[in-house]
């Protein structure tokens, strides 16, 4: 480093180079086209949540409809999508075993005595 | 449950045992008076015997509507074909009449009941099924209109009796009460909402055109026409509506959840009239 105004123009440019990086790190999921393979594995993923939800006798309409959503993407070879719905379905079974679960002792707070 | 555990804790180092903590044991009949108490004391000017007839209860303008209805009343056609089928043979020659207690007349009060052989709850509706069963016959749909019209037709001929449903002291029996009152408590489907939601913290609102029932005496009218089903609605048809309405999955009907609901709901109705059929808008 020979001067310090030189000093400071490395570093814009590292930040700048850190901070590009940063973006097609963040990107990287979007920006690349899904394939099957994601898709089947986020469905692997929703289905199991899902069933696991059945098991508690407690699953969600929405959650099987963005089951089939994601069905009818990969179908049609729309995995974007299909992984999109898969990934949503996901979240929702997990959300009613939440629900579920938490409900094993919530529901007494509603009981009328 | 950790307020318990802490109850169970400490009357384990004060060397009490299990008598303890014996108020924990179900009682239904308690259950039973301050459902009942709540719902006279919120609607105290709804005539005790009124809160069987659902939303006509809690609105005085849809009342004046559904009084008009009665006299040519839409359930009118179902209940006659019950009637009609409950009358007709089977190919083995025996009837429904064969078996039910008083030939199936005027006993609509007394379901669901508690068969202790089985240890399980059952419904006017699951004991029809095994009526045909028994005798040769296909079990009919429980979400459509024979259940219904036979239910109709035995709801009819108990018009007027009250509800007499019998909790024996079997924990089993004790058990399916407070599984069903636990169903019924139990929020659900992605709006997270319990039958207790709609059908204890807002009766007599209204949800898009439709004016809430309360949970007091609901099961009494069934089964129901509806206008916006163009037709009779069983009691497994309503649960499984209102399970979807909340964007829950329904379960089957006359599943063991549902049979032991129906069982909750039933007791806490005990001493109101069988008003059903009914007519909704
Ligand atoms: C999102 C609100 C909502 C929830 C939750 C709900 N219901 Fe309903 N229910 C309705 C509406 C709306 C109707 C039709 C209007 C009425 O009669 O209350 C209805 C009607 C009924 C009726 C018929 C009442 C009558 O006299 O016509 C029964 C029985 C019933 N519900 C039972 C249940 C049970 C059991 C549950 C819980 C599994 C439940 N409901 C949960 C909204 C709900």
């Amino acid at each position: 480093m020979r001067n310090f105004s030189r000093g400071i123009a490395t570093t814009n440019v590292m930040k700048k180079i850190v901070f590009a990086l940063m973006v097609s790190a963040v990107c990287a999921g979007s920006a690349r086209a899904a394939s099957e393979a994601d898709y089947l594995t986020a469905l692997a993923a929703a289905e199991s949540a899902n069933k696991e939800a059945g098991r508690l006798r407690n699953q969600w309409t929405v959650t099987q409809a963005a089951l089939n959503a994601a069905k009818k993407a990969a179908e049609s070879g729309n995995f974007d999508s299909a992984l999109k719905s898969a990934q949503d379905a996901e979240a929702l079974a997990k959300a009613s075993i939440v629900q579920a679960t938490s409900e094993k002792q919530r529901w007494k707070d509603m009981e009328i005595r | 449950m950790s307020a318990m555990r802490v109850l169970l804790a400490v009357a384990a180092t004060l060397g009490l045992g299990a008598a303890a903590i014996a108020a924990d044991k179900p009682d239904p009949a308690a259950d039973a008076k301050a459902f009942q108490d709540y719902f006279v004391k919120k609607f105290p000017k709804v005539a005790f015997d009124d809160f069987v007839n659902g939303p006509y209860s809690m609105n005085a303008d849809m009342r004046r509507q559904w009084e008009e209805k009665e006299q040519f009343p839409p359930y009118e056609f179902a209940l006659e074909a019950g009637k009609e089928m409950f009358a007709k043979p089977f190919k083995n020659g025996k009837t429904y009449a064969d078996c039910f207690p008083n030939g199936g007349i005027g006993i609509r009060q007394n379901y669901p009941y508690f068969d202790d052989k089985e240890g399980k709850v059952i419904t006017l509706e699951l004991a029809l099924n095994r009526c045909r069963e028994a005798n040769g016959e296909a079990p009919y749909s429980y979400v459509k209109d024979e259940m219904a019209s036979l239910t109709a037709y035995m709801a009819y001929t108990s018009r007027g009796k009250r509800f007499d449903i019998k909790i024996p002291d079997d924990p089993r029996a004790l058990d399916a009460f407070e599984k069903g009152k636990e169903y019924f408590y139990t929020r659900r489907g992605q709006l997270n909402f319990s039958c207790a939601s709609c059908h204890v913290q807002s009766p007599g609102e209204r949800i898009r055109a439709e004016i809430l029932a309360p949970a007091l005496g609901i099961l009494n009218a069934m089964p129901i026409y509806r206008s916006e089903w163009s037709g009779m609605g069983t009691t497994s048809r309503r649960i499984v509506t209102c399970n979807s309405q909340t964007r829950a999955v329904p379960l089957e009907p006359q599943s063991d959840e549902y049979r032991n609901l129906e069982y909750y709901l039933s007791y806490v109705s005990n001493g109101l009239p069988v008003s059903g059929p009914g007519a909704r808008p």
